[in-house]
């Protein structure tokens, strides 16, 4: 029989070829990030495999859609009526408040937020192995997406975009270890940094001094500093303050409010500027 | 003679696949890993056809995948594919239950290097959850071994 003796470097020469291959291929790509482009051609190449994998939960999707019965149709359709009610009824206060807001921004000669406008994506699949919380989505360039481009769902933040695709992209959640989020507390304005833990919904607060005035409950916001996540959708709610005095800090926990282990669908926000910088080029 | 070629890549697709098909949260921790019994049967059964190097650029393909950096899951798998390599004259006589018991350390092996190789880059810390994959694993072990030994008789690859 013919083995793996006989031709080529031997296993051992192979070992260290492969050991050298992968340390240098990691030094390039998460030191030096030197694989942003062809990362996305390789994600484009093997995005089949992606969409052969999220062939089953599509299959029961589609059979659990056909299969409802009359009766909970209706249901369903009632309930989303009184939603949209509700939503619409808020939303024409929300309108005159958001007029009166800007008229005395301009008194002030503050600047007035921008407006974002949204594209409405559907959750791929979700890579929730203890060491990263990610999830894929089914838009990718060729839809306009864009590297750190922020998500949320009906609820808050979910996370930013991390590599894009031709046709999807990669998420990276708010509650994975190497991502931090600035936020505010909604009650007092004071700023905090909301950091990912890698457990299944939790945030911790960095660097909160012992007098700083936190509670369980308190609702925390994105603050806008960074750039990279437009200012007061509704990040976490404080869960735990533990003030240990011997420790240099106040361990503060919070929830996200985005129900990140339920996602369906999301929406991308989309700075107007650039919409515009991009539909500027096209007459 | 087509069958003969291609048959091992295309397992090693379905691996790949099984890999990332989306799982309830509670099911996913104790997803076991099919790419490395893969990878693991058909380097004991064919070395000269598949050993390191196939690991690697099979990792190169979980890596993008699932989104890690890019060698993390090479490394990994070259350095479990070498393990079962140098000893494959010796593994192939042992009986389905003790290459499961092998198998099993094999993959928690592969499951600390990888945490060992994340920690340096990421800072996780450990959970005893990590090593999970392994008892499904060695339960998976047998029937993987049957049903690949079948695909290869059947199309007689060597």
């Amino acid at each position: 029989m013919d083995t793996i003796f006989t031709r080529g470097p031997s296993i051992a020469v192979r070992l260290m070829i492969a050991v050298i291959m992968s340390c240098v291929l990691i030094f390039v790509d998460h030191k030096l990030d030197g694989f942003q482009s062809p990362r996305l051609y390789f994600n484009s190449l093997l995005s089949p495999l992606q969409y052969i994998a999220n062939l089953p939960s599509l299959l029961l999707d589609v059979s659990a859609e056909r299969l409802t019965s009359r009766e909970d149709l209706i249901d369903e359709n009632q309930t989303l009526k009184d939603q949209l009610l509700i939503a619409s009824e808020k939303l024409q206060r929300f309108d005159s408040l958001e007029k009166e807001n800007s008229e005395l921004r301009a008194l002030l000669e503050a600047p007035t937020s921008p407006q974002y406008r949204k594209i409405v994506t559907e959750l791929m699949s979700v890579d929730r192995n203890p060491f990263a919380q990610q999830i894929m989505i089914n838009k990718g360039a060729l839809n306009g997406v864009f590297r750190s481009q922020a998500l949320i769902d009906e609820n808050g933040i979910i996370g930013q975009v991390m590599e894009v695709g031709t046709t999807n992209s990669r998420v990276l959640l708010i509650t994975d270890v190497t991502h931090s989020i600035p936020v505010r507390s909604q009650r007092n304005n004071i700023q905090f940094i909301a950091s990912g833990s890698g457990g299944f919904n939790e945030l911790y607060l960095e660097h909160v001094t012992h007098s700083a005035e936190v509670e369980a409950g308190d609702v925390l916001v994105s603050s806008g500093l960074g750039g990279v996540f437009p200012a007061g959708y509704p990040v976490a709610v404080v869960s735990k303050v533990n003030r240990d005095e011997r420790q240099v800090f106040a361990q503060v926990l919070a929830t996200p409010t985005a129900a990140l282990d339920r996602i369906r669908y999301v929406l991308l926000l989309e700075p107007e500027t650039q919409a515009e910088s991009l539909n500027g080029d096209t007459p | 003679m087509r069958s003969r070629f291609f048959t091992i890549p295309l397992t090693l697709t379905v691996a790949l696949v099984l890999q990332i098909v989306p799982l309830p949260a509670q099911i996913d921790l104790y997803r076991p890993d099919w790419v490395l019994i893969v990878l693991s049967y058909w380097s004991m059964a064919l070395p000269n056809r598949v050993n390191i190097g196939t690991a690697f650029l099979t990792g190169l393909c979980l890596d993008i995948l699932l989104g890690t950096p890019l060698g993390v899951h090479s490394l990994v798998l070259s350095i479990s594919v070498f393990v079962l390599v140098a000893n494959y004259q010796r593994l192939r006589n042992y009986s389905v239950w003790q290459q499961s018991i092998v198998i099993g350390l094999v993959c928690s092996f592969y499951h600390l290097l990888q945490f060992w190789v994340l920690h340096l880059l990421n800072d996780i810390y450990f959970r005893y959850e990590f090593l999970l994959p392994t008892l499904s694993s060695m339960i998976l072990w047998p029937w993987a071994f049957w049903l690949l030994r079948k695909i290869r008789r059947q199309f007689k690859v060597q």
